[in-house]
């Protein structure tokens, strides 16, 4: 099967229609981050504490909401939204804002009492099994089943722990909702399990997730973002202008930028969230789509060795509708895997691969309609400059470098035979 | 590369070999062969759960501390070399960076005793400097090197004693190290994977535990109003109003007046243990330092029928009255629960923070989100896989089946090296193999097209595979040089999970250039060898 066996479709000829749509696409994302009034950060670069709640049904947003305003030691705004994307239903994100480290802190705790205070069973002298670490249950258990009279060693009674709380981790996401479903732990029997009725009971609520993130350290990863994204570029810009003309350089990190711009526009106008995993993504796509243009650039390279008068318009063509079957093929495997992952990679990595969708068809459209283009403007204005001083004829003044090999300059100007 | 055939084809069995023993030992059983995979390949903290907290030491206290008890030993000094002062003080600094600003005031100096001051100083304390405020004052600070001397030894003290309390827990794996700029930021980064009981461990780390054992002068009062009021309102030389820590949720408040200066402090007790005593109670008992056991022994002799106080971070743990002498080893009884006895111990044994701490970032998770991360990431890296797979055979047919195997050996070499090189796999390290398998493929796609490209142009089958290959070779380098540096600045810029992914992308591109360039190489030949003048290629 072959989509391309030889094209000659008018690539750079055409290419004004797709340079307006990156405007317009553009000038649209920055509009949204502006009347959103910035973008949505997650909490590891805007700070403040975080909960993530699991209930056993549907959850009150609003009761949650008031009963974390009452409690005198939470300062600041709180917000509680539904988690959606995740397994577990019933999943809520209890947030304050950034403040002061000491007072984060505060609220941490805090919003953790608060929920035992109101969901759980504060005065049940029984544990709760679905907020209780292995240790303390241990030991409940332990010295239950000894005054039961049922033997059992501390290397079985580990075991048995271990496999009670590892069920209901990964099997019940955590919530225990009837006795009966732990029956199938091994080593589980109906006096260990009279034992478990005895001493625990089922709370409605397991918290999954505590984070707090201070302004200090939330400074610290917005600089290390920021840092990371730059050196990249910078090493990037470098290796290619080493590798082709500095131009060619230039172009490809004008087209990263641009996919940057537009990809972080797309977030904007979805509302999606930006954490330091967005940021890798970025990157990710910042280095795809400089293959991409790679790409296309060696076979300009390539075909402006082998022709050597025909105008570099012609020739980028060319290369272009060469490489076209390539470029399809890698952007369509590469998408493929990509929406493999936001389809089934769930809600941690959903932004991730959202950035990716978004910048797989950005970069891929952007090495031909942007990259090149770029190129093509500065030869075309360094040759309308250089043609009133007379050397007339169909003279580039672009120079070569052989792949691989040392650079060699070509002259500019003169017509090389 | 037109190398023999075998030797290549060895090379290319003994890595498979290679990789597979790093991913799976030597199995035998099922149940042995999850076991050595689950070992081989570490998780991060997102897919196991854990906590990943980092924490500022607060080192002005430490500088503060050392100040206020300079002052202290200078009182005494100054009265021996009969020098008067009329005012002595340290200011207190609430921030981090302000460290330096920490200066001891001595005011009221008689200038015809100047100069015997300032030697006195610059003899008996070397690393403070003095400066002359008028014609009575002086400042004492720290001197900038012994400043930065202090600040780093404070953070390493820490280091070393929370090391020590997280030991106690046995934990196999955890990190506690330096973090942030040095000399700068005095940050702390501990990661404890697979902790399920982030409070305790948070609190284990963040409590400075600063024990005294001091002399209970009167109480219990039921406020700090009712000791005043039986004091007229004036606390007596040398003591201080100290809370007994509350115990359960309705017990009401006590006070008492202890002595400020302690009979024993922390630092001079040793090897402490939890027990339990008649009647279920909960207790630690201790041993002393001999020179603290022969003060402790005068003391309690000297002092039978009174009281003496625990005080543990400035709340009283237990009340006790002196029946005996005690020379060198005591109980500390009335603790709450059985953890509270453990927790003393471990306290006592690894010592009292030199400063406090504050933390600056946690991130607690359970380990509930990580199993359905992992699930997750497994489904998206299946379905891609097939999608990938199922493309590649329909549309360059048999040699569809030549960027396949390519591609298997990839991933396997991949998880080999994460399993090699201890990396650790996060969500996003998985989320680095998916994207390995898009990117990968794409070293393929390239030279496929170019043979057929050359195929196309009228050359042998021979001739179209080499110069398929040799043409895609640099575009090939060159695209992976890329993403290479793209990755190493994540892996210098981001944290953990971050780290994760670019490790994993790195390593699965470089594996890519062995397996889409010499292995795809060898499987066509392998084709072509066989077959003395093919005409096509299924391509």
């Amino acid at each position: 099967m072959e989509l391309f066996k030889t094209t000659d479709y008018d690539f750079l000829g055409k290419k004004w229609p797709f340079i307006i749509a990156s405007v317009i696409l553009s000038v649209a994302g920055i509009g949204s981050i502006i009347v959103h009034g910035g973008l949505n950060y997650g909490i590891d670069f805007k700070g403040g504490a975080q909960v993530m709640v699991t209930f056993a049904s549907t959850p009150q947003l609003e009761k949650i909401r008031s009963v974390m305003k009452q409690s005198p030691k939470i300062h600041g705004e709180v917000s509680v939204q539904n988690f959606t994307g995740g397994t577990a239903p019933n999943t809520v994100l209890i947030e304050t804002e950034i403040q002061e480290e000491r007072q984060l802190n505060i609220n941490r705790q805090a919003m953790e009492d608060v929920l035992a205070n109101t969901f759980g069973q504060p005065g049940n002298p029984k544990l709760d099994l679905n907020n209780t670490p292995s240790d303390t249950l241990s030991a409940r258990l332990g010295s239950a089943l000894a005054q039961a009279g049922i033997p059992v060693n501390d290397t079985q009674l580990q075991q048995l722990v271990t496999g009670i709380l590892a069920y209901r981790d990964k099997d019940l996401s955590g919530l225990v909702t009837n006795f009966q479903q732990l029956a199938s732990v091994p080593g589980m029997n109906s006096g260990i399990m009279n034992a478990l009725q005895q001493e625990t009971y089922l709370g409605t609520y397991h918290v999954g997730r505590v984070q707090m993130v201070g302004p200090k350290v939330g400074e610290q990863l917005r600089t290390k973002a920021v840092l990371a994204t730059l050196y990249a570029l910078a090493g990037m810009l470098a290796y290619i202008a080493f590798r082709f003309e500095w131009i060619y350089g230039l172009g490809a990190v004008i087209a990263c930028f641009h996919d940057t711009i537009i990809t972080i526009g797309l977030f904007s106008i979805f509302n999606e969230q930006i954490s330091m995993t967005v940021i890798a993504a970025l990157l990710t796509l910042v280095g795809y789509s400089m293959n991409d243009t790679i790409v296309i650039f060696d076979r300009i390279r390539e075909n402006l060795k082998l022709s050597r008068r025909e105008p570099l318009e012609k020739v980028m063509n060319k290369a272009v509708n060469q490489t076209l079957s390539r470029t399809v093929m890698t952007s369509g495997l590469t998408f493929l895997t990509v929406i493999a992952l936001f389809a089934f990679g769930g809600p941690v990595l959903h932004g991730f691969s959202f950035a990716l969708v978004c910048g797989i068809i950005v970069g891929t459209y952007s090495s031909v309609f942007v990259a090149s283009p770029i190129v093509l403007f500065w030869h075309n204005y360094v040759d309308s400059r250089r043609r009133p001083s007379g050397y007339g004829g169909a003279a580039r003044t672009d120079t070569v470098r052989t792949g691989g090999a040392k650079p060699v300059k070509g002259v500019i100007g003169k017509v090389v035979k | 590369m037109k190398k023999n055939l075998n030797t290549r084809t060895i090379v290319i069995v003994v890595t498979i070999l290679v990789c597979v023993l790093g991913i799976i030992g030597v199995p035998k059983s099922m149940a042995d062969l999850k076991r050595n995979f689950r070992d081989n390949i570490r998780l991060g903290l997102d897919l196991r759960g854990g906590s990943h907290l980092v924490l500022q030491v607060k080192v002005h206290e430490a500088v503060m501390g050392d100040a206020n008890q300079t002052m202290e030993h200078l009182k005494d000094d100054l009265r021996k070399a009969g020098i008067t002062w009329t005012e002595m003080s340290v200011n207190e600094v609430q921030k981090v960076e302000d460290s330096g600003d920490v200066a001891l005031t001595a005011k009221g100096i008689p200038a015809a005793q100047s100069s015997a001051f300032r030697s006195l100083v610059s003899d008996r304390y070397p690393t403070y400097a003095v400066t002359v405020l008028n014609s009575s004052d002086y400042a004492l600070k720290l001197k900038p090197t012994d400043l930065i001397a202090m600040e780093r030894e404070t953070v390493q003290r820490t280091i070393d004693t929370i090391g020590n309390r997280i030991d106690a827990l046995g934990l196999a794996e955890k990190t506690v190290t330096a973090y942030g700029r040095s000399g700068a930021d005095f940050q702390i980064l501990v990661q404890l994977p697979g902790v399920d009981d982030p409070a305790h461990v948070q609190e284990l780390i963040g409590t400075a535990a600063k024990l005294e054992i001091c002399a209970v002068k009167d109480g219990p009062f039921p406020g700090k109003d009712a000791a005043l009021a039986q004091h007229s309102g004036v606390l007596p030389l040398n003591t201080k109003l100290v809370q007994m820590k509350p115990r359960g949720a309705d017990s009401a408040e006590q006070w008492f007046l202890v002595d400020r200066n302690a009979v024993v402090s922390g630092n001079e007790l040793r090897n402490a243990r939890p027990g339990q005593g008649d009647m279920q109670k909960f207790l630690t008992t201790f041993s002393m330092s001999p020179e603290a056991g022969q003060r402790f022994g005068r003391y309690t002799e000297a002092n039978i029928g009174n009281r003496l106080a625990v005080v543990l971070d400035n709340k009283i743990v237990s009340v006790a009255t002196i029946q005996s002498r005690i020379d060198d080893s005591g109980q500390i009884e009335g603790l709450g629960s059985e953890e509270e006895a453990v927790d003393l111990a471990r306290y006592l044994r690894s010592g009292s923070l030199p400063a406090g701490v504050e933390y600056l970032q946690v991130d607690s998770i359970g380990p509930s989100l990580g199993a359905d991360s992992i699930a997750a990431g497994m489904r998206a890296g299946i379905a891609g896989l097939a999608a990938v797979v199922v493309v590649m055979l329909l549309y360059y047919r048999r040699s569809g089946v030549n960027a396949v195997l390519a591609l298997v050996l990839n991933t396997v070499i991949l998880l080999a090296a994460v399993s090699y090189f201890h990396a650790v796999l996060t969500l996003p390290g998985i989320a680095g193999v998916i994207l390995t398998i898009g990117m990968a493929v794409d070293s393929n796609v390239l030279i496929f097209e170019r043979i057929r490209e050359e195929l196309r142009s009228g050359k042998s089958v021979v001739a179209a595979v080499d110069t398929g290959f040799s043409k895609a070779w640099w575009t090939i380098v060159d695209t992976h040089v890329t993403t290479v540096v793209s990755c190493a600045f994540l892996f210098l810029f981001g944290e953990g999970p971050v780290k994760g992914f670019a490790v994993t992308l790195v390593i699965g591109l470089i594996a890519n250039i062995f397996t889409a360039v010499f292995v795809s190489r060898t499987i066509f030949d392998y084709e072509l060898s066989g077959h003395r003048q093919l005409e096509t290629l299924s391509i």
